[in-house]
């Protein structure tokens, strides 16, 4: 082999590595379109030059208003929170090497729940400002809401942990199953909690529950972001380990990883995310499931590609199912957590089919 | 180069042991078997070795380098290993030989990794393949995949779990002659756990029969012996020789044990 023929197959690898990231940009190209579209539609349209003027600080006082303080706080709150919600997805896919793995699969996101609701009802952390569907519930102290929704949601990935470690056989049907089990347990503990709730509390906890990202101001905002950029920022630090672990457990270790500590690291701060996302916005099903393998069509297993993509597609897909949710029936807005789950549902059961086929 | 000594491990602490005062060792470019029936410990003995089953007992030294003190990557790039049973990735041959040289790598893979990777695909005759996903290849083409996977760590000990147990003759064969080849080629060690005695026997320069959790008998061409094959695997065979070629033919249905006297059967001047 000539050394220009080798160039010619480095430049082929090199073509294909070009594509993956045509793949990100084209997301992300796309995320901001629909971004900037959710912005400028709504009861009030406002024609997107004036969006972008109003970005860039001009527009007229009403404008400002609308935009800083409604549309772009909500779409903030999209891409931050599906953001979130698929890396983790993607990342908890890995190291538990199930594709069915997720917040919502596995039942981080009943036990945020519960943990939110522990927050609002026993710790007094939350109360509804207005009875109103368009208006937003309100976080009086954030904090230990996110507290007792993180530690809730660390409960369930706590177990789940356990049993992948101590059950090595139980497969990737059981764990999925332990988080319906454990999802079941937490729906439970957030029905007796309200049970002994006042009126206002119960009403801040089932709107809670319908999942809402107009409640996110932008105090919640950074609170997310800085959750959000953390672990992204974590997950990109181990990538390559991700990718290892593609190829099994010992394949990895003999690769130099330490598999145990990626495994539980990884859990960990998926679940942080995913735990702080669901305590601020509420419950958003299957957004953590669908975008990850949605990209993994286009960039493989790769996490090279396959972490800032899934930010980047579970960004627009909830973005374009809260802009679907505010304006199929305007001036109602329908549950952002509604939408997600008539999405996520049928991709679940398109994949357990596959894997069913896989598997005959 | 490698030496292992009184190594010695169970699965549960106070078990059984799996592996009791286990000894050897093996010089560079030298290809050694490891052999024993099921169970016998061979594939928790190379799990052992690089610490993907930390062993209670005994130490395994690289030239001269203990393998405990040694930190992941530095372990990951004296010894590579190959599963037994290896998942079919959803990455191209590329990417998943490029994961080879994961231990070298801080932030990205470099130009040095690429080449290095290029060299052995086209080393290996994947360059056909380069960049199609390892899921949609044969079994033989992806036996090759994880063995270049194994190359581009560019270690010092290769261990393979059962390389060609789910392989046709052919491909059986071309891996073993490819690993014996390489092993010569980049001046590594190999150990290379197996079932099949013919493809040990041929491709193989030393044998480490196990038995018991222990090293039954450990040496050249002189311990392949009828004695010592019927000792382990509990089966009479015959070793001939077909044009040059020591052939290892078992008789199951002969009734009981291999006398020393058997051994007049063996056309190989053991």
């Amino acid at each position: 082999m000539t050394g220009e023929q080798q160039m010619t197959q480095l430049e082929a690898y090199a073509t294909y590595v070009k594509r993956k990231q045509i793949v990100f940009a084209v997301a992300v190209i796309a995320t901001i379109a629909v971004a900037l579209y959710a912005v400028s539609a709504g009861s009030m349209r406002i024609p997107l030059p004036e969006v972008i003027q109003t970005l860039f600080g001009g527009g007229d006082p009403q404008t400002q208003t609308v935009i800083w303080n409604i549309r772009l706080t909500r779409v903030t709150a999209a891409i931050l929170v599906g953001g979130a919600l698929s890396v983790s997805g993607a990342v908890m896919q890995c190291v538990l090497q199930n594709p069915l793995a997720s917040a919502s699969t596995l039942g981080v996101s009943q036990g945020a729940a519960f943990g939110a609701a522990l927050g609002i009802i026993v710790f007094g952390g939350g109360v509804v400002q207005s009875d109103s569907a368009a208006a937003a519930i309100a976080i009086s102290n954030p904090y230990i809401v996110t507290l007792c929704a993180f530690a809730c949601g660390s409960l369930s990935t706590l177990v789940i942990i356990v049993l992948s470690q101590f059950k090595r056989d139980l497969g990737p049907g059981g764990l999925i199953l332990a988080g319906v089990a454990l999802s079941s347990l937490f729906s439970g503990g957030t029905a007796l909690l309200q049970y002994f709730a006042d009126q206002t509390k119960i009403a801040t906890v089932v709107f809670w529950t319908f999942g809402n990202l107009g409640a996110a101001g932008w105090r919640v905002l950074m609170i997310l972001a800085v959750v959000f950029f953390i672990a992204l920022l974590y997950f990109m630090l181990n990538r390559w380990n991700y990718n290892a672990m593609e190829s099994g457990a010992d394949t990895a270790k003999s690769l130099g990883v330490n598999t145990r500590m990626v495994m539980l690291a990884g859990m960990g701060i998926g679940t942080l995310a995913a735990a702080v996302a669901v305590s601020f916005v509420g419950i958003i099903s299957f957004v953590g499931l669908v975008a990850p393998h949605i990209m993994r069509r286009f960039v493989g297993n790769d996490y090279r590609f396959l972490i800032p993509c899934s930010a980047a597609a579970g960004a627009l897909l909830l973005i374009l199912a809260d802009t679907f949710g505010r304006l199929v029936i305007a001036p109602v807005i329908l549950p952002i957590g509604a939408i997600t789950s008539f999405l996520g549902a049928p991709m679940f059961l398109y994949l357990l089919f596959r894997g069913l086929e896989g598997s005959a | 180069m490698l030496r292992v000594d009184n190594l010695t491990f169970a699965y549960k602490q106070g078990g059984s042991n799996v592996l009791k005062d286990v000894s050897f060792a093996i010089d560079r470019n030298e290809t050694v078997a490891i052999l024993g029936n099921n169970g016998a410990g061979k594939s928790t003995l190379l799990k052992c070795i690089n610490r993907i089953c930390p062993p209670q007992n005994g130490e395994v030294k690289i030239d001269g380098s203990s393998v405990a003190q040694m930190t992941r990557n530095e372990m990951a790039r004296s010894i590579s290993y190959v599963a037994q049973n290896n998942v079919s990735l959803n990455m191209t041959v590329f990417d998943a030989i490029l994961l080879g040289r994961k231990p070298y790598i801080t932030w990205d893979a470099t130009a040095a990794d690429l080449e290095i990777v290029q060299g052995i695909i086209e080393q290996m005759g994947l360059v056909d393949f380069a960049l199609r996903p390892v899921a949609e290849l044969s079994g033989g083409e992806r036996q090759k995949v994880m063995l270049a996977r194994a190359l581009a760590q560019e270690p010092k000990l290769l261990l393979l779990d059962e390389p060609t147990s789910n392989l046709d003759p052919r491909n059986q064969h071309e891996v073993l002659r490819m690993v014996r080849v390489i092993a010569r080629e980049h001046h590594i060690s190999v150990a290379i756990v197996i079932h099949d005695l013919n493809l040990a026997i041929r491709y193989c320069d030393r044998f480490l029969f196990l038995r018991d959790a222990q090293v039954y008998a450990c040496g050249g061409r002189e311990v392949m012996t009828p004695q010592n094959i019927e000792a382990v695997y509990q089966i009479h065979v015959h070793i001939m020789e077909h044009r040059g070629i020591p052939v290892v033919v078992p008789f199951p249905d002969e009734e009981g044990a291999v006398s020393h006297g058997a051994a007049r059967r063996c056309a190989l001047p053991l």
